[in-house]
C-alpha cells in the first residue's frame, strides 16, 4: 500500500467507527435521559454546599429539592441554618414564597470543667478519641458527664469553628464561623453541646455543667459542676433545677438576667457571654 | 499519677526500625558477593546510592511533607541498597543520584513517603536510568575475583543477553561454551548487575528474611516457581536451548526481585492470596516479557506492572472473615 | 494421645509471664469493708433489697435478678450494710454498690462448708437451671453473661459439644490453671452438671499445653468421674476466645452474627464450672472466686481466694508493689481495662489484677502503616485491621461495617503485633461503636 492508501484507509475507518459511536450514543442518551429539574438546580447553586445535614435532610441537593417540590406553608418549615437567612430569602425569591423568620443559632458547650477547675487526676494515654476513651473510663477529670477534652468536636466540626484552648483544655466555639450544623451534638459522646440562639446583641446564658450527681460528689471533681443549689430558680422563676442539675431555658432573656444569674452562681457553673471577668 | 489507656497493654518486641535492620541485614551477603567480584567501584555505587537516598529522604521529609524526617526507620538505607544492587558497578556517580533522587522525590514522597508508594522506589529508580541511560545501563564489567581495583570497562554480556542474541539459533553443544556454568551462576562469577549476579549470596539473605519471619515464603516461592514451571514448559515444548530453565533460573534478577523486590511489604498485596496471585502475575509477566520482549530482562517491569494492580487484588482478594464460611 | 488441636486463622504467641502458676491458691480473708456492685454482669442491674443499718450473712441476697438478662447478687459478709448508694467502679463510672461494714464471719447455715467432695448428681435438669439462677452465677471468665441464660437451650437446637474453656491465654494470669490443678474434681462434676442441665452430647476439657499440671490432675480425675473428656490445645493467643476454641475443639464455626447455640457448642469457663459445682452439689451460691494479683511492679505475684467487693487494694497490698504504680488493669495486658480507682471491688468477672511500673504504663510511639501484613496475618476473625484503620480515620462507618468489623472479637492480636505501634484495635472499636449508635 502507498502512502495515500493508508491515510484514506485510516480516515475511513475512523469515520466509520465516529458514526457507529454517535449512533449507539443517540441511542443511550434517549433511553437513560434524566429531566432535571431547574429549579431544584438552582436552589442547590445558592447552598452552601457543605452537606452538612444540618437541615435535616440529606444534603444540599436533597434540600433543594424539598424546596423545589414544596408549597409555601411546607416552605415555611424549611430552614438552612448554614446559609441563615440571607440564603432562605434568596431561594424564597427564586420560588416567590416568602422567606420565615429564622433566629440566628450558635452551638454552646456545656461544661467548664477546665484544666483548672477540673485537674487531671489520671494520665490518658491512649488514641486521642473522646468516643473510645470514654467507653474505657470516666475521664481525665473524673467526672462522669463532663467534657473529655480529647478534642472530638475540634476534628470533626466541618467548618472549623471550634478550637481546642491550650489555656482552659476545652473546646471553644467560634460564634462567627459556627453554622449551628448539629455535628458537635452527633460526635460528642457526654452530649455536651447545645444549639441556643446567638440572643440579643450576641449575649447568651447557660448553664455549663452537665452533672447529675449530688451537689458533693460532683465538686469532688469539679469546682465549676452546678450542684443544685437553687439560687438561680430564685433570681428568674423559668429555671428549672432537676436531679442536681439547673437547665436555662432558651426563653430566658440574657440582657435582663445575665449577669445577675452569673455572680449568684456559687460555683461558676453558669457562664454569661456579655461580659467577660 | 495513674495512666490510664485502652488495651493491650503490651507489645510484641518487633517494630519498624527492627524490620528495616533485618533486611539490610539480609542484603549484606549479595553486597559483600558484589565489592569481591567487581571491586572498589562497587562499593563505590553502594555507598553514593545508601547516602544519596537517606539524604534526600531527608531532606524531602523536612522541606517537601514537612513532617519529622522518617530517616530513623532505616527505609531510605533498604532503597538505596537495592537501587544500588540493580546497577553495574561503573555507574557514574551522578548518574546514581539521579537514580536516587527518582526513586525517593519521585518514587516514594511524592505519593506521601513511607508506606504511601504504590510502585516500588528501588525498581523506578533502576528503570527510569534504564531507559534515560540505556549504554551505561547494559555496559557491564568482566567479574574478576578480588581485584579491587576492577575498572576495566570491558564490556562483557550479561548471560540473558547472550541468550536473547541468539535466541533460536543455539545447539545445546555451544550453549555451553557462550554462557558461564551452572557453578560460575550459582556462585556469582559472572557479569551483571553488581548485587544480582550470586544465587547463594541472595538465597542466605531469604533464609534469613524466612527465619525472622520478616517475609512469608508466598511470594518468592509462587514468584520464582511460577516462572521456573513456565520456562520448563516452553523448553521442553519448544526445544529452543535459550530457554534452559536453570540458567534463566539463576541469571538475572530473578531471585533478587523475587526475594527482595516483590516482597517489599508497601508494593505487595496483604492477603496471603493476593500475594499468591501477585507472585504469579510476576512470574508470568517475568517470562511473556523474557521471551517474547526486545529485552533480555522482565523482572524489574514485572513487578512495577504487578505493583500496579496491588490496590485492586487487595480489593478483591480479601481473607476469608471467620463464620462466613460456605456450607 | 490426642491430637493438639488449635484455630486455623491467625494468633500470635506473646510472653507468658506466668509467674504465679505453681503458687498455690491463697485465702485472702476478709476484709474490713466490702463493696457489692448491683451490676457485675451483662444486661439490667439487680433490684436492691437491703437498706443502710440491714444485717447481712455470708451468703445473703442482697440484690435480685431484674429480668432474664441479669443475675442475683449475694453477700459475700457478715455484717452491716452501712451505705447503698452511687460508687465509683474500676473505670470511675458510678454504679449502684452495696457498702458493708464487716462484723465477725457468719455464713447462712444451709451452706455446706465441709470439704468433701459430693460427686452424685441428684438434682434434675430443670432444678439445675433454677439453683444456677438463685445463686447468682455468671460467666467468670470476664464477659460475665448471665449463666442461666446460656444453659437454658433455645427450641430446635441441640448442644452437641460442652466445651469448658480452661485455656487462660492472657499473659500473666493463673487463677484457672491454678484452680484446675487444685480443684480438678469439683470442675469435672461441675462439668457433668451443665452436661446433665443441657443434654449434651460430648463434653470437653480444654486446657492448653503450658500447663502440664493442670492436664495431668485433670486426666486423673476424668478417670475417677467419668463422662467427660480432656482436650490438650496448642499455647496460642487468642485460644482462649470462644469462637477460636470452638474451632479448635469441634472444627465447627460460629457463624457470622450468630451465637455458639447455632454451632450446636456452649463454652463454659472452668471457674464457672466450679462455682455452678459449689452451688448445686454445696448450695453455696457466688460470693468469691480466684483473683491473680501480678504483673511487673508486683513483689509476690499470687493467687488469692477473694470475696466478691473486696477493695483491689487491699489484694495489692497483700502481694506487694515494687514502685509507685504506673498502671492498674483489671484482667489481663491483652483485653483488660485499666483502671483509675486503686479501690475499684473486686466482682464476678475479675480475673486478675495487673499493676505495672510507670515505664510499662505509656503507649509506644505510632509511626506510619509500612502494609507489613501483620495484623492481617493475627487476625484470629479473619479481618482487615489496617483497611478498617484507613476507613475510619476518614469516617466511613458503612464500608467498615461491608468488611465485618462487627465480627472483631477485641483481642488486640493487631495493635499488640503492629510493628508501627498503631493502636488498631480502638480503630476498630470505635468503629463498633459508631456503627451499633447508627442502628
Amino acid at each position: 500500500m502507498g502512502m495515500t492508501e493508508i491515510i484514506l484507509f485510516n480516515i475511513a475507518i475512523l469515520s466509520v467507527i465516529a458514526v457507529v459511536a454517535a449512533i449507539v450514543l443517540f441511542f443511550i442518551a434517549k433511553k437513560f435521559k434524566v429531566e432535571p429539574n431547574i429549579m431544584a438546580e438552582e436552589i442547590a447553586e445558592i447552598l452552601p454546599q457543605a452537606n452538612c445535614g444540618a437541615c435535616g435532610s440529606a444534603g444540599c441537593q436533597d434540600f433543594a429539592n424539598r424546596c423545589a417540590s414544596s408549597n409555601a406553608d411546607e416552605f415555611r418549615s424549611l430552614y438552612c441554618p448554614v446559609g441563615g437567612r440571607n440564603v432562605m430569602i434568596k431561594i424564597a425569591q427564586k420560588l416567590g414564597y416568602i422567606a420565615e423568620d429564622h433566629e440566628p443559632t450558635v452551638a454552646v458547650l456545656q461544661c467548664n470543667g477546665s484544666c483548672e477547675n477540673a485537674p487531671d487526676k489520671v494520665d490518658y494515654v491512649g488514641l486521642k478519641s473522646c468516643r473510645l476513651a470514654s467507653r474505657v473510663f470516666v475521664g481525665k477529670t473524673g467526672c462522669p458527664n463532663g467534657c473529655l477534652r480529647l478534642g472530638d468536636c475540634v476534628r470533626n466540626c466541618p467548618f472549623g469553628a471550634i478550637e481546642m484552648n491550650p489555656k482552659t483544655g476545652l473546646p471553644e466555639v467560634n460564634p462567627d464561623k459556627c453554622t449551628s450544623c448539629g455535628t458537635c451534638i452527633r460526635i460528642c459522646p457526654r452530649g455536651l453541646y447545645e444549639i441556643r440562639p446567638v440572643g440579643a446583641n450576641g449575649v447568651r446564658v447557660y448553664v455549663a455543667c452537665k452533672n447529675k450527681q449530688k451537689g458533693a460528689t460532683a465538686r469532688k471533681n469539679c469546682k465549676s459542676a452546678c450542684i443544685g443549689c437553687m439560687k438561680c430558680a430564685k433570681i428568674c422563676p423559668d429555671i428549672k433545677v432537676e436531679n442536681n442539675l439547673s437547665y436555662i431555658p432558651t426563653t430566658v432573656s440574657a440582657e435582663q438576667y445575665g449577669k445577675e444569674l452569673a455572680s449568684a452562681c456559687p460555683t461558676g457553673a453558669i457562664v454569661y457571654t456579655g461580659e467577660k471577668k | 499519677m495513674l495512666k490510664v489507656s485502652t488495651a493491650p497493654h503490651m507489645y510484641t518486641p518487633t517494630n519498624t526500625v527492627k524490620i528495616m535492620q533485618d533486611v539490610i541485614i539480609s542484603l549484606i551477603p549479595a553486597g559483600l558477593v558484589g565489592i569481591a567480584i567487581f571491586g572498589l567501584n562497587a562499593l563505590i555505587t553502594i555507598v553514593t546510592a545508601v547516602v544519596g537516598c537517606v539524604a534526600m529522604e531527608y531532606v524531602a521529609c523536612k522541606y517537601i511533607l514537612k513532617v519529622k524526617p522518617s530517616t530513623k526507620d532505616l527505609s531510605a538505607i533498604v532503597t538505596g541498597l537495592l537501587l544500588a544492587y540493580n546497577l553495574p558497578c561503573n555507574m557514574p556517580i551522578w548518574m546514581t543520584l539521579i537514580g536516587c533522587f527518582v526513586a525517593i522525590i519521585i518514587a516514594k514522597v511524592a505519593f506521601g513517603g513511607i508506606g504511601k508508594n504504590l510502585f516500588n522506589p528501588a525498581l523506578i529508580g533502576r528503570v527510569f536510568l534504564f531507559i534515560s541511560f540505556p549504554i551505561q545501563m547494559t555496559t557491564w564489567v568482566e567479574p574478576k575475583l578480588f581485584d579491587f581495583m576492577n575498572t576495566d570497562a570491558s564490556t562483557s554480556a550479561t548471560t540473558l543477553g547472550i541468550l536473547k542474541h541468539a535466541e533460536g539459533e543455539i545447539s545445546a553443544s555451544n550453549l555451553t561454551s557462550l554462557i558461564p556454568d551452572y557453578t560460575d551462576m550459582f556462585l556469582g562469577y559472572t557479569g551483571g548487575s553488581m548485587g544480582e549476579v550470586s544465587a547463594i549470596a541472595l538465597l542466605l539473605g531469604l533464609f534469613y528474611l524466612l527465619y525472622r519471619r520478616v517475609v512469608s515464603w508466598h511470594i518468592p516461592f509462587f514468584y520464582v516457581a511460577t516462572f521456573f514451571a513456565l520456562t520448563s514448559g516452553f523448553y521442553y515444548y519448544t526445544g529452543d536451548n535459550s530457554l534452559d530453565p536453570v540458567t534463566h533460573l539463576l541469571s538475572g534478577g530473578l531471585f533478587l526481585g523475587a526475594f527482595f523486590m516483590a516482597t517489599d511489604y508497601t508494593t505487595s498485596p496483604m492477603s496471603k492470596k493476593g500475594k499468591i496471585i501477585f507472585a504469579i502475575g510476576c512470574g508470568v509477566l517475568t517470562f511473556v516479557i523474557r521471551r517474547y520482549s526486545a529485552y533480555p530482562e522482565g523482572v524489574s517491569f514485572a513487578i512495577l506492572i504487578m505493583n500496579a494492580f496491588v490496590p485492586l487484588i487487595d480489593k478483591f482478594a480479601r481473607p476469608r472473615a471467620y463464620g462466613t464460611r460456605r456450607k | 494421645m490426642k491430637k493438639i488441636k488449635t484455630f486455623t486463622i491467625g494468633g500470635i504467641h506473646p510472653d507468658k509471664f506466668k509467674l504465679s502458676s505453681d503458687i498455690a491458691i491463697e485465702d485472702a480473708g476478709v476484709p474490713e469493708i466490702v463493696t457489692i456492685p448491683v451490676k457485675q454482669h451483662i444486661g439490667a442491674p439487680a433490684k436492691i433489697l437491703v437498706g443502710k443499718g440491714d444485717k447481712v450473712k455470708v451468703g445473703t441476697l442482697v440484690a435480685d435478678a431484674d429480668g432474664i438478662i441479669s443475675a442475683d447478687v449475694h453477700s459475700s459478709v457478715s455484717g452491716e450494710v452501712i451505705k447503698v448508694e452511687e460508687t465509683e467502679t474500676g473505670s470511675g463510672y458510678p454504679e449502684k454498690m452495696i457498702t458493708i461494714k464487716v462484723e465477725g464471719d457468719e455464713w447462712e447455715e444451709d451452706i455446706d462448708r465441709t470439704p468433701d467432695i459430693v460427686s452424685e448428681i441428684t438434682a434434675s435438669a430443670e432444678d439445675i437451671v433454677n439453683i444456677i439462677r438463685k445463686s447468682g452465677i455468671v460467666g467468670m471468665g470476664g464477659a460475665g453473661f448471665p449463666t442461666p441464660v446460656k444453659v437454658t437451650v433455645p427450641q430446635g437446637k441441640n448442644v452437641d459439644y460442652l466445651i469448658l474453656n480452661g485455656i487462660e491465654c492472657e499473659p500473666y494470669l493463673t487463677a484457672d490453671d491454678r484452680l484446675m490443678q487444685e480443684c480438678s474434681e469439683q470442675i469435672v462434676i461441675g462439668a457433668k452438671i451443665l452436661s446433665k442441665a443441657l443434654n449434651a452430647k460430648k463434653t470437653v476439657i480444654a486446657v492448653d499445653e503450658n500447663k502440664p499440671n493442670a492436664i495431668k490432675t485433670l486426666k486423673k480425675a476424668v478417670g475417677i468421674h467419668k463422662g467427660v473428656s480432656v482436650q490438650v490445645c496448642a499455647t496460642k493467643y487468642p485460644q482462649g476466645a470462644e469462637k477460636q476454641l470452638i474451632t479448635a475443639v469441634s472444627g465447627r464455626e460460629v457463624p457470622s452474627g450468630g451465637l455458639p447455640i447455632d454451632a450446636g457448642c456452649v463454652v463454659q469457663n472452668v471457674g464457672t464450672a466450679f462455682a455452678i459445682y459449689e452451688a448445686v452439689q454445696k448450695n453455696k451460691p457466688l460470693f468469691e472466686r480466684i483473683v491473680t494479683v501480678s504483673g511487673d511492679d508486683v513483689e509476690k505475684a499470687g493467687n488469692f481466694r477473694v470475696r466478691i467487693g473486696t477493695p483491689s487494694s487491699y489484694l495489692i497490698e497483700k502481694a506487694g508493689q515494687k514502685s509507685e504504680i504506673g498502671k492498674i488493669i483489671f484482667g489481663g495486658p491483652m483485653m483488660g481495662i485499666a483502671g483509675v480507682n486503686l479501690n475499684a471491688p473486686i466482682t464476678k468477672i475479675s480475673s486478675g489484677i495487673l499493676i505495672l511500673k510507670d515505664e510499662s504504663a505509656y503507649k509506644p510511639e505510632v509511626s506510619p502503616c509500612i502494609r507489613c501484613a501483620t495484623c492481617v496475618d493475627v487476625c484470629p476473625q479473619g479481618l482487615e485491621p489496617y483497611m478498617i484503620h484507613s476507613l475510619i480515620r476518614n469516617g466511613e462507618y458503612d464500608e467498615a461495617e461491608k468488611i465485618h468489623v462487627l465480627d472483631c472479637i477485641e483481642c488486640g492480636c493487631c495493635a499488640y503485633s503492629c510493628p508501627a505501634r498503631i493502636p488498631l484495635l480502638d480503630y476498630c472499636k470505635l468503629a463498633k461503636y459508631e456503627i451499633r449508635k447508627k442502628k
